[in-house]
């Protein structure tokens, strides 16, 4: 009966699809690369190989105050979201069910939930009001946006970090006579470190990327290098826009090896 | 229960609301919150310049489906052109869902039955696109399917077409942008239900002499179901509030929902407007996760 031998890693056509899959995933960002070392001035016409674009996006000042002003609203918003996601996630696991705990879920992954566009349009109406009543104008606005839609992805991590961990050395601890503090101190907090970092990074990635909200929520001159490309794209795209998406690519890659070998070594 | 466990539990209720505070604060202020507050705009009087008047008025929430004829004041007619944009918007929504779970299950399937040594490298190489700036990736495919972009440069020189192909700025350009940048979150949900599922059991069936569909149907389907749900509902609503991919690949005339309010608070200068059509994107988001989340428990307590 060979007819009817079968293996599941072998369904027709499955891997063929995959293997295109992957190659068309892939393609139009190896383009995007290529282009970005061109010559040329137009990113259509491949006139040699030169770093000419990526030394023009380094000197230009919109680009330089840009990226500044992302990596500084990312590092903000990161720190706070995963301060508040680390202690939410201390508060909403390994104990009792109670009520109001749906509360508390829904609250923290609304961001994932609410269609991105519908946020930024509310945040403008609130902060537009905030902005004619208190004058101030600042990053404040950015930064608090940021945060709130960077908690979920730092919470996640964290949490599954969390539900992972074994309670015996907290108990242990504890029949030591350490106090609720130092057990948090010196047994929670250093085997929890895994899941923070890798929430924040997550919580920085993701303020990194934002181009809806960021370009409803910020003031004038206020642009992050998202939002920077974003108006580029309305003129004339040259290979800049290639060489700062390159850069973000790597940056990108980078964080999510670390990321990767980070949340591996525990299992 | 005993009065000591009781004032326990007490305590521990205390401090969980304690603990999660921050995080609520901050949700509430710069998301929730303002949520409720563009609810209110939505039934105010639009301004000339843009924001609103403190006067009520159900004018955003009609002027969604109809508009008032301007040679006739006090008739109203069908806002054809709101209806073209939310159909587009549904029409692609649920296009890229079903071209996305075509081509993502046997990407799914192709990785979750590697050998477990390489199977990690092949799920972090759908993860990479799945964390990558989405502007990047639209940038990416804009790129290739431009005027003066590789599909068409490489036509041209092979001499196979005289003028470029068009297929930026058109419905045809949106939905391939939205099925390249959403395809990781139909992937990585369809793959974590596949990789739950024992492969012995297709064996088992096989050699009971089940066809191949009855094994599709009876097994296959059944035990990921949950994943296509998943991944069907991840895909579909960012697609109904996309925006940046419509921009780029879309311009001006293809607008979705998304750019449409969008518009309402730019040159449109219509808060309510966009107000309303914002709380409108919102229920038909929150349903599709509530069919979701019904479907889900469904399946939980059945299996």
């Amino acid at each position: 009966m060979a007819d009817r031998n079968f293996s599941a890693s072998h369904l027709p056509g499955f891997t063929q699809i995959a293997l295109l899959v992957f190659a068309l995933l892939y393609l139009p960002i190896a383009v995007l690369v290529v282009y970005s070392f061109n010559a040329g001035t137009t990113s259509g016409l491949w006139e040699g190989f030169s770093f000419r674009w990526y030394g023009t996006a380094w000197q230009n000042d919109a680009v330089q105050s840009a990226t500044l002003r992302s990596l500084g609203i990312a590092v903000s918003a990161s720190i706070i979201a995963t301060f508040c996601a680390t202690l939410a996630a201390l508060g909403t696991t390994r104990r009792k069910s109670f009520r109001g705990q749906t509360f508390i879920y829904v609250m923290i992954n609304q961001p994932l939930m609410v269609p991105e566009i519908v946020t930024a349009v509310a945040l403008l109406i609130f902060f537009a009001s905030i902005k004619v009543a208190t004058g101030y104008q600042g990053l404040g606005y950015l930064i608090a946006a940021h945060s709130a839609f960077c908690i979920p992805f730092a919470y996640l991590p964290i949490r599954a970090r969390l539900e992972g961990m074994d309670l015996s050395l907290e108990t242990a601890a504890a029949d030591l006579y350490a106090t609720p503090w130092m057990t948090f101190r010196r047994v929670t907090l250093p085997l929890l470190a895994p899941g923070i970092i890798a929430g924040a990074m997550l919580a920085f990635v993701i303020s990194l990327d934002d181009v809806v909200i960021t370009e409803f929520v910020k003031s004038g001159g206020q642009d992050t290098l998202p939002t920077y490309m974003m108006g580029q794209l309305r003129r004339v795209m040259t290979p800049e826009v290639n060489a700062i998406s390159s850069v973000l690519l790597a940056l990108t890659v980078l964080l999510l090896t670390a990321f990767f070998l980070l949340t591996r070594k525990n299992d | 229960m005993s009065a000591a466990e009781d004032s326990r539990d007490k305590a521990s209720v205390r401090s969980a609301w304690l603990l999660s505070a921050p995080a609520i604060f901050v949700l509430t202020f710069a998301a929730c919150g303002p949520l409720l507050i563009m609810l209110v705009y939505s039934f105010l009087t639009k301004g000339q310049y843009g924001n609103v008047e403190g006067v009520f008025s159900l004018e955003g929430w009609r002027s969604i489906l109809y508009s008032e004829d301007i040679f006739d004041p006090g008739v109203f007619v069908w806002a054809d052109a709101h209806l073209t944009i939310f159909w587009r918007s549904v029409k692609l929504s649920i296009l890229t869902t079903l071209l996305t779970l075509l081509i993502g299950f046997p990407t799914a399937w192709f990785i979750a039955t590697r050998p477990p040594k390489s199977r990690p490298l092949w799920l972090f190489l759908i993860t990479i696109p799945f964390w990558t700036n989405l502007l990047i990736r639209t940038v990416a495919i804009f790129e290739v399917i431009r005027n003066e972009g590789v599909i068409n440069t490489v036509l041209l020189w092979s001499g196979l077409i005289t003028v470029p192909f068009q297929i930026t700025y058109t419905d045809t350009a949106v939905f391939i942008g939205m099925a390249y940048v959403f395809l990781p979150l139909m992937v990585l949900p369809l793959f974590a239900a596949i990789d739950r599922f024992d492969m012995r059991l297709i064996e088992a069936a096989y050699d009971l002499y089940a066809s191949r569909f009855a094994v599709l149907r009876r097994v296959i389907l059944p035990i990921v179901r949950p994943g296509v749900i998943a991944g069907s509902i991840l895909v579909f609503v960012p697609s109904l509030g996309a925006v940046v991919t419509p921009r780029i690949l879309g311009g001006g005339k293809n607008m979705m929902i998304g750019n449409f309010i969008e518009l309402q608070f730019g040159q449109g200068r219509n808060w309510p407007l966009g107000a309303a059509l914002s709380m409108t994107l919102l229920v038909i988001v929150t349903v599709a996760l509530l069919v979701y989340v019904r479907a889900a428990n469904r399946e939980t307590s059945h299996g």
